[in-house]
């Protein structure tokens, strides 16, 4: 359950204490675009003492590493791996052959170090045209892909593409990283919404979002966890309508019909998969289990 | 083990400690605590930077803190990240 994802600098240890009190769902230990070239060394050391020592109870723990093409991730991984978190993103990644090289790396280290082999999850970051082309290849490259989450920002560098808060120019692959994700079985995060002052486009944003079918939103400001959350969770009316859809089915079934109707609606097999989904939703909250 | 040289780490950003240390000709720790919580944490500040002095065996060294309210884990990781600097093991 991953409605909202925090970015929190890596190398900035008030944001990494505080990471855990917003109400994020996931927080992410950022050692990429926000810790400067000069300081990934020292960041990698904190955000592993952090790991290893702050309690973030529910919250899932990422961090999200630097990207193969830089000197950086296997030091990042050397230093995060025996410290246990929750999931590794790597950025920009652009095909399967980059998930198994990580993922070897991942294993090797656990191996290493006699940490219990693929526990540690992987939630890959696609933001290139070539990534989106290969959404679904990257989503099905390992069993430790729980998500795969759209960068819209490098995106739309990449392609040429001048970035709106409408998001027209990103419709297209966001629609195709739904599809991928769906379709493997895993998570799809929407890009964050990078006007921190603007909460109401931010609302806009992230109920186009949800409707398309993204699971959760990244986020890049703590003001931005409540209304993400809010979007991304099941209304009182969604859930009582979803009780109703599966009442009215189990009705059905008990008296043999073939079909069923409920408010003078035909109740088929994707409704009652969507009615489905918002109890699970809504369960999961209610229990405190986010992960 | 003596430094190679003299490193910076941390900032002097809430929460965070700047972290001063320099290899000097004689052995033991010299140690200057500045922090906006002295009177209350500066034994555990210590017992926190000897800890990583003595987890990299580092000797004949002087160390400078200014602490600006870090947690433990924080302190040790700018400690760690000062003394791997220092030995030009890290960047």
């Amino acid at each position: 359950m991953r409605r909202s994802l925090l970015f929190v600098p890596g190398n900035s240890p008030g944001m990494i204490l505080n990471g855990c009190i917003f109400g994020a769902d996931s927080v992410v230990f950022d050692l990429e675009d926000a810790v400067s070239t000069g300081e990934k060394d020292a960041a990698r050391i904190l955000v592993r003492n952090a790991l290893k020592t702050l309690d973030y109870g529910n919250t899932e723990r990422i961090v999200r590493i630097n990207s193969l093409k830089t000197p950086y991730w296997m030091d990042d991984l050397n230093m995060i791996i025996p410290a246990g978190p929750d999931v590794i993103m790597p950025p920009k990644v652009q095909g399967d052959e980059d998930i198994h090289r990580i993922e070897s790396y991942i294993s090797g280290i656990e191996k290493d170090r006699g940490i219990p082999a693929g526990r540690i999850k992987l939630i890959p970051l696609i933001e290139s045209a070539l990534g989106v082309e290969k959404a679904f290849e990257i989503a099905v490259a390992s069993k430790r892909i729980t998500g795969i989450f759209l960068g819209g920002e490098d995106l739309t560098a990449d392609i040429g593409a001048k970035r709106t808060k409408k998001g027209d120019e990103i419709f297209y692959s966001r629609s195709r990283i739904v599809i991928a994700a769906k379709a493997a079985g895993v998570s799809a995060i929407d890009t964050p919404y990078t006007d921190v002052n603007d909460e109401e486009g931010l609302i806009q944003d992230a109920v186009l979002a949800r409707g398309m079918g993204f699971n959760g939103k990244a986020v890049i400001s703590p003001r931005h966890v409540e209304h993400v959350n809010r979007v991304f969770t099941p209304t009182e009316e969604e859930i009582e309508y979803a009780r109703r859809v599966l009442e009215a089915t189990a009705r059905g079934e008990k008296e043999g019909k073939g079909a069923v109707s409920l408010d003078g609606k035909m109740i088929d097999a994707p409704i009652v998969a969507r009615a489905k989904q918002i109890l699970e939703i809504a369960e999961t909250l209610k229990g405190g289990r986010l992960r | 083990m003596k430094l190679a040289k003299m490193s910076i780490a941390g900032s002097l950003e809430s929460n965070d400690a700047l972290i001063t240390i320099q290899p000097v000709d004689k052995r033991g720790v010299e140690l200057v605590i500045e922090s906006i919580v002295e009177k209350q944490f500066k034994d555990r500040i210590e017992k926190a930077v000897r800890q990583v002095l003595k987890d990299y065996d580092i000797d004949g060294v002087y160390v400078r803190v200014q602490d600006r309210g870090a947690l433990d884990c924080t302190l040790k990781a700018r400690m760690e990240a000062a003394i791997l600097r220092g030995k030009g093991d890290l960047q």
